[in-house]
């Protein structure tokens, strides 16, 4: 037999401590993007307005941790999604942001709210509604279970799309040659 | 570039010249060196780099391998508690806060004023008298806090340790079941005489007969490394004894060394007439350093007396001599290539095998290493016949075998036993009661759960280097695993990518398990990190590293279940923790500025 | 007759004292490295090259071919170990490849792209770790050494000066230089050393020629490791 599958897919995507690159790169497999629709359904993603992540197959999630905002959000997708993918060098390895991991934190915010020019005998906020740094960036498969990794500094069209063909199709995904690459 | 005092130059300059700007010396240079001032400053280093014409960075590479070597400045006193799983259960964690307290300092960090630092270090191998330390280098057992008062007292009025009470440095045998070895009385030179009248061959041939198995672990048969060192091309040969003794809960060594020594000197002059060596080295671990006084006079009355020197017993080409090496803190340099390049004053690094030191050991030479007890026992056998020896013990495994017990038990101390006796016997003997579990071979043996006490000490059934301490019910042998698994991280030499990263990365585990973060999904990591270490590490401490915890999983799993927070996942570090700094920053602590580390607890 | 092993079941010639890595590599079956390299003695440090020879985990780097011997490499089991090897090699240092010049010149990463690491897995150790960028030619960034040694080697016994060394211990190890003040620039090194060219990884980096071969055409772009590994050893 060779039915259609009942439903689309629901997809959830979310960008941490990113840059939206990866969530560019997506949008990025051009034509796929048709054929895709076709498959899924999004749920809550930059791509659209809805605010609280419900019930998914999959969820993507660009960027790294950095604070208290992002645990949640990470956790809400995992509570929600069958599938959590980490999706780019951010939320692999904790990419560029970590890149601050080896200064301490003090220092960091000193020189954002003190020490920049133009700011004046600033402060450092305490605004309950701000949410508060984690002392290091780390990458997402740290904070949650991941099932899924797609590196890449951006992960290219190319790469995402067959990794997305390949679960979409019952297949293990897999990137090799050309699709993978860390840069 | 720094200049260094003149008194220091000279100071160093005599050391330098008292060991012939030898390079193969650097170790033990570095080892006086720091007595000059406590710690070896940046410019000593570039000093006695330029007098040996080695490169510095080599030099620095060689300081920093060592525990016992700072090129940073610490106290000078210098307090090491010793930190085996024995000295926890006596109480070290408490007695360590408590003298920190006392003296005003934070663990691991120098005081202000420079006067101390206090801080733990691997087991110094007296568990049967614990809680230990090293001030100095000088060790102290028995630990109380009426001790530790009056350091904290010593400490603070700077009395130097020359003035402090004698009685704190007494170290003691506790000698509690002699059997042939330590019932031995031998005149110095007696086995020498008795092999020497069999000519060489001869006494090879009772070396083979004896069926002498090694007693460092490996339970090489001694004759063969013997024969292959004899028959190896290459010149001057070298006998080495390893009393490296790094083993946790090994003491046994240490009590040869103090009171059977000129039998541990006579076997390695018996295995330099077996194999034709003229040159020997007795590698002591940095921790017995108070053993060198005598150990120095012992060699002084024995080539005194013709038992070392050339033409020894009037043999013509008998020449054979031993110096003693100092370790400085590292377990690795027991293992015995790793012993050689540290011989040689460079890293303990293990070298790649084959080939063998018996080929290509010392300066590439022929190299016999044995274990202190293994070279004991030769003598033995020389006065008493190889046959006579192997008729003891069991058929794979020869003679008598010293254990060195601690742990819970009323009489901790050296028993000597012919291989075979179980567990159970050992048990009794030492007055253990309510034993969950005996930990035999140290850190890197095996754990023995009650069901198996039938079991006998003996190569083919429980082999043992001489370790073996006692659990009883009220001990968590999770707590066990995970101090030893924090030794082994500690004493990775760093050399290989498995061992450097794994022991770390398995560290990180435990710990996460005793902080109640774990999750049945780290139980699994641990699992194929254990088997990693096994499969793919350069040398036997790699190797050995995962057996606790292979051990223990297997034998003790409720202690690791029963720390578990979940059945599936927890983040890999404390999420609330790594708030704090921002909460501090900010001031906050409303409910946004904290995270449960543990889901469940969030909703 | 020419003597020969078993590699994963096809015949491997050999040359008495010829280690496994070599003859393999000679016959055109990649065992991979990282610490080896054709013109010093083996290190055996990486265990990237570990296979199983007659039931036994061994290095391939360090241990000579023996007849008749049956060895596995290319199986699930070690190059899960390999896998596992690699993914350690990056969390106990920090590397960030879109930021650093020997991207797609990295054989750390491409032999990471060879066997399909697309995690690391582990908890990241976030070591700090200096660059040292006082030399005027050349940038050491230490984040990303993985203590091959190979630059301790090529400078000792090619360049013959000794530049580098490896001191501490442990996690702990890392890469000094030869000078009181542990900067490079206090060193005799020159951009034309052996040494400074040897690094599989981007810790020793001519500056002023960073990201000059576009992405596409860089090595590893346009081969792999596995490739070019075979085409150099045959
Ligand atoms: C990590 C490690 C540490 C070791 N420590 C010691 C030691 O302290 N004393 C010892 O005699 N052997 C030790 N060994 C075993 C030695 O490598 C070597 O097998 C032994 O000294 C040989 O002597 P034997 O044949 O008399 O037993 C160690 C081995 C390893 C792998
Ligand atoms: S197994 Fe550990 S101690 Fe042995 S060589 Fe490797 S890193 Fe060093
Ligand atoms: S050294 Fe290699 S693996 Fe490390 S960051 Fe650079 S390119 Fe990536
Ligand atoms: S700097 Fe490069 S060549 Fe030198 S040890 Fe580190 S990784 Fe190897």
């Amino acid at each position: 037999m060779n039915s259609p599958s009942p439903r689309k897919l629901r997809v959830a995507t979310a960008s941490l401590a990113g840059c939206f690159g990866c969530h560019m790169s997506f949008l990025d497999i051009d034509e796929h993007l048709f054929e895709l629709v076709e498959l899924i359904e999004f749920d809550r993603s930059p791509l659209t307005d809805i605010k609280d992540v419900g019930p998914c197959d999959i969820g993507l999630i660009e960027g790294g941790v950095c604070n208290a905002e992002n645990v949640h959000v990470l956790r809400e997708f995992r509570r929600n999604c069958k599938t959590l993918i980490a999706l780019g060098a951010c939320a692999v390895n904790g990419g560029l942001p970590a890149q601050r991991n080896h200064i301490p934190l003090a220092e960091c915010l000193r020189e954002v709210y003190q020490f920049r020019d133009g700011v004046a005998n600033g402060q450092i906020p305490n605004d309950p509604e701000l949410p508060l740094p984690l002392d290091k960036v780390r990458p997402i498969h740290e904070v949650v279970r991941v099932d899924y990794f797609i590196p890449g500094c951006p992960p290219s069209g190319p790469a995402i799309w067959k990794f997305l063909t390949d679960l979409l199709a019952g297949r293990t995904p897999r990137l090799s040659g050309g699709l993978l690459h860390y840069d | 570039m720094s200049v260094l005092p003149s008194s220091v130059v000279a100071s160093l300059d005599d050391i330098l010249l008292r060991h012939r700007h030898q390079a193969t010396e650097l170790l033990q240079i570095l080892i006086q060196a720091q007595q000059i001032e406590g710690w070896l400053p940046a410019a000593t280093l570039t000093h006695i780099a330029a007098a040996l014409g080695l490169p510095r960075a080599r030099v620095e590479g060689v300081a920093g391998f060592y525990s016992f070597l700072y090129t940073q400045p610490v106290g000078r006193y210098r307090v090491l508690f010793s930190d085996n799983i024995t000295d926890r259960m006596l109480g070290n964690a408490e007695l360590l806060d408590a003298l920190c307290r006392k003296l005003w300092i934070e663990p691991g960090h120098l005081s202000e004023d420079g006067l101390v630092s206090v801080t733990t270090t691997s087991c110094t191998g007296l568990c049967d008298q614990g809680p230990a330390m090293l001030v100095n280098g000088r060790a102290i057992g028995q630990l109380s806090h009426r001790r530790i008062n009056e350091i904290a007292e010593l400490i603070r009025q700077q009395r130097p340790l020359e003035l402090w009470p004698a009685e704190y440095f007494q170290i003691d045998d506790n000698i509690r079941r002699r059997d042939a070895l330590l019932g031995l009385d031998m005149p110095p030179g007696a086995a020498l005489q008795a092999a020497v009248a069999r000519g060489r061959d001869g006494w090879l041939a009772e070396m083979q007969a004896s069926n002498l198995r090694g007693r460092g672990g490996a339970g090489f048969a001694t004759a063969v490394k013997w024969a292959s060192a004899k028959n190896a091309p290459g010149a001057p040969k070298v006998i080495v004894c390893n009393a490296d003794e790094g083993e946790p809960g090994t003491f046994k060594d240490r009590v040869l060394l103090n009171s059977f020594a000129d039998l541990v000197f006579e076997g390695m002059s018996l295995a330099a007439w077996a194999v034709g060596a003229s040159q020997g080295f007795l590698y002591l671990r940095g921790e017995y350093r108070y053993l060198l006084p005598q150990l120095e006079a012992v060699l002084a009355r024995r080539r005194a007396a013709g038992l070392l020197g050339t033409g020894i017993l009037g043999q013509a080409g008998f020449d054979f001599d031993i110096a003693i090496h100092l370790g400085a803190g590292a377990y690795v340099c027991g293992e015995e290539s790793a012993l050689i390049e540290s011989l040689e004053g460079k890293r303990g690094t293990p070298r790649i095998r084959p080939p063998f030191p018996v080929t290509k050991g010392y300066l590439g030479r022929p190299t016999v290493v044995n274990n202190v007890e293994t070279l004991a026992k030769t003598c033995l056998i020389a006065l008493g016949g190889g046959e006579a020896f192997a008729a003891t013990g069991t058929a794979q495994s020869a003679g008598t075998k010293l254990l060195s017990i601690s742990g819970d038990c009323a009489m901790p101390g050296i028993y000597e036993y012919p291989f075979g006796v179980p567990i159970s016997r050992v048990l009794e003997d030492c007055g253990a009661s309510d034993t969950q579990a005996v930990q035999v071979g140290g850190a890197s043996g095996i754990c023995l759960a009650g069901y198996e006490f039938h079991r006998r000490i003996a190569y083919e059934d429980v082999p043992t280097a001489g370790a073996f301490m006692i659990f009883d019910g009220t001990r968590d042998l999770f707590d066990v695993a995970r101090a030893f698994v924090h030794f082994f991280a500690h004493e990775s030499c760093g050399f290989c990518t498995p061992c450097r990263v794994g022991t770390s990365l398995l560290k990180g585990f435990m710990d996460k398990l005793a902080d109640g973060h774990g999750a049945q999904a780290d139980l699994a990591d641990i699992d194929w990190l254990d088997r990693l270490l096994k499969n793919a590490s350069h040398c036997g401490l790699g190797s050995a590293a995962p057996n606790p915890v292979i051990d223990t999983l297997q034998k003790f799993r409720p202690a690791y279940e029963r720390r578990l927070v979940s059945l599936d996942f927890e983040p890999a570090f404390d999420l609330d923790a790594a708030l704090a700094e921002a909460r501090q920053l900010t001031g906050r602590d409303d409910s946004g500025a904290h995270l449960k580390t543990h889901e469940e607890d969030e909703k | 007759m020419t003597k020969q092993f078993l590699l994963d079941g096809q015949p491997v010639p050999f040359d008495d004292g010829q280690t496994i890595l070599e003859a393999a590599r000679k016959a055109g079956h990649y065992i991979p490295s990282l610490c080896w390299h054709k013109d010093f003695p083996p290190h055996g440090s990486c265990k990237l090259c570990v296979v199983k020879a007659a039931g036994r985990h061994v290095s391939a780097c360090a241990t000579p071919a023996k007849e008749g011997w049956e060895v596995e490499s290319n199986t699930p089991e070690i190059n899960g170990e390999r896998r596992g090897l690699l993914q350690m090699l990056f969390v106990e240092g920090n590397h960030f490849c879109p930021s650093c010049e020997k991207s797609g010149n990295c054989e750390l990463q491409a032999l990471a792209y060879e066997y399909e690491v697309l995690t690391p897995r582990f908890r990241h150790f976030f070591p700090d770790r200096p660059v040292d960028a006082s030399h005027p030619d050349v940038l050491l960034d230490f984040n990303r050494c993985i203590f091959c040694e190979l630059c301790v080697r090529a400078s000792r016994e090619i360049d013959g000066k000794s530049v580098f060394a490896l001191t501490g211990r442990g996690i702990g190890k890392h890469l000094v230089v030869n000078a009181e003040s542990g900067q490079l620039g206090d060193t005799d090194f020159s951009a034309t050393d052996a040494a400074a060219h040897i690094c599989p990884v981007g810790v020793i980096l001519p500056k002023g020629t960073g990201f000059a071969v576009p992405i596409g055409e860089r090595s590893f772009d346009v081969a792999t490791i596995r490739s070019k590994t075979l085409k150099e050893s045959s």
